[in-house]
């Protein structure tokens, strides 16, 4: 059973939402979504700056099976990126919650993420794929 | 796990990267009981093996050598690529591939017509392949005394009975190593004790990086029954000499020379992305697809085989993800011994 942190905010899509406060949200992938991927190699991240809208196709994350998108959860600025993962993208597979989060977004509106699954509804989420 | 052609086979046992290293730097096992083997014994079992495969088994004449070969169809198309183990004249073992295995046993009994020979599927054997710099001493540790004198000092490419085991020194990942085969009965407790040897388990994942960077094709994405050898890196086993052999697909393959072919090359991008099978292909000479790529764990990069036309110059366009990058064209070959090879 993979592991799915409380405290944090899904989608259906398998990124994590973690709130840092004054609006400003961290995103990363679940483990369940790491597992499924498999070992990652590249991760191309979006730029600081860059202004996103809920569901644009922000980061690729590249594993030894596929290229797949990660989206943004919510619209906002991107503040920061995981530099990290340019050169140790497997930090995605051995801490997707931690070290492999991928970038920190100031939302437009905090309250989307309210909108978002919890950790229950996105367990139930992955029961049904 | 996967279903892999009706057998229940795992992609990776854990990281598949890990497992790729274990077999580049020390030693790794792949459970390859899927693979098809079959015994072809008979008076004429030298004869309906030359009719049969493009490469000769004639060339054949140590006790236990092994040759690659095409086996094709009437067009000179791939029905199968396989290794054939020469014991005698009359006495051959055959490896061909699970994916085509009823394909192929149709076609062996089918080509067997006006030939004094048997062809004999062998299903309660299983295949355990130990790969890497480390693995022949790691398999050592689980043989009979016996059966270390019988592979000491073994060549490249040669098979032997050894009590219960056969044990070959074949491969298909580019390193030393063993290919076992082994009944079924036992298969379970000969890998516990590999195990217990210290050589790690290997999934279908790692098999495929491994066989990629070795420059080593995969039937069904590199060939198949519609692709010429020689738009595939097999020339070298067509077996032209004696001109009078009339093994089957020989005249389309003729013709197919004599016309030119596409040929398959290897590429190599060292900017970040994953070349991947089926992405088209583009150059002045034409245009061509990518039929098998990956993330290669040796070189930090990515690289891939792709049939391009013969003109092909040092460069060619792949389509990823809707844009046109440029990567090198090399021969089709990575990485040998642990090595790169570029």
């Amino acid at each position: 059973m993979s592991n799915i942190p409380k405290e944090l905010r899904y989608t259906a899509t398998h990124e994590w939402v973690r709130p840092e406060g004054d609006g400003v949200f961290t995103v990363g992938i679940t483990e369940h979504a790491q597992d499924l991927l498999g070992d990652m190699v590249f991760v191309e991240l979006p730029d600081v700056g860059d202004e996103v809208s809920t569901g644009d196709d922000i980061v690729v994350a590249e594993s030894v099976k596929a290229a797949s998108d990660v989206y943004a959860p919510i619209s906002g600025e991107i503040l920061a990126v995981n530099e990290e993962l340019e050169d140790s993208p497997e930090l995605v597979n051995s801490d997707p919650f931690g070290d492999g989060w991928m970038f920190k977004i100031k939302a437009e509106d905090a309250s989307e993420v309210e909108s978002l699954l919890d950790a229950e509804g996105y367990e139930e989420s992955i029961d049904e794929d | 796990m996967v279903d892999f052609f009706g057998w229940d086979m795992p992609i990776n046992y854990g990281s598949q990267i890990e497992e790729h290293h274990a077999v580049r730097q020390d030693a790794g096992m792949f459970d390859v009981s899927h693979m098809t083997i079959v015994d072809v014994q008979g008076p004429q079992a030298q004869d309906y093996l030359r009719h049969l495969l493009a490469n000769d088994v004639a060339k054949l004449t140590v006790k236990g050598k092994a040759l690659y070969s095409g086996m094709l169809n009437e067009a000179g198309g791939v029905i199968d690529d396989l290794i054939v183990y020469h014991f005698d004249a009359t006495n051959y073992r055959v490896v061909v591939n699970s994916a085509t295995r009823e394909k192929d046993l149709n076609w062996l009994n089918q080509q067997a017509e006006g030939f004094d020979v048997n062809v004999m599927p062998r299903d309660e054997f299983a295949m355990i392949a130990v790969q890497g710099p480390k693995a022949k001493e790691k398999a050592h540790q689980v043989f009979s005394p016996g059966q270390q004198e019988a592979v000491a000092g073994m060549k490249p490419f040669f098979g032997v009975q050894a009590e219960d085991l056969f044990i070959a020194t074949t491969g298909y990942t580019g390193e030393a190593g063993y290919e076992i085969i082994v009944n079924k009965t036992d298969a379970i407790a000969l890998w516990q004790r590999l195990l217990e040897a210290g050589v790690k388990p290997c999934g279908l994942g790692a098999r495929d990086t491994l066989r990629l960077e070795a420059g080593m094709n995969l039937y069904g994405q590199d060939m198949d029954e519609t692709v010429s050898p020689l738009a595939a890196n097999m020339g070298w086993t067509i077996t032209w000499e004696p001109a009078e052999r009339n093994f089957v697909g020989r005249k389309a393959l003729e013709q197919q020379k004599a016309e030119g072919t596409d040929k398959l090359v290897g590429l190599v991008m060292t900017d970040k992305g994953v070349l991947r099978a089926g992405q088209a292909v583009r150059c002045e000479a034409g245009n061509g697809v990518v039929t098998s790529g990956t993330f290669s764990p040796t070189l930090g990069h990515s690289i891939a085989m792709a049939r391009v036309p013969a003109a092909v110059g040092d460069t060619v366009e792949v389509e990823m993800r809707k844009k046109w990058v440029t990567v090198s064209v090399v021969k089709p070959s990575f990485v040998r011994n642990g090595k790169s090879v570029l």
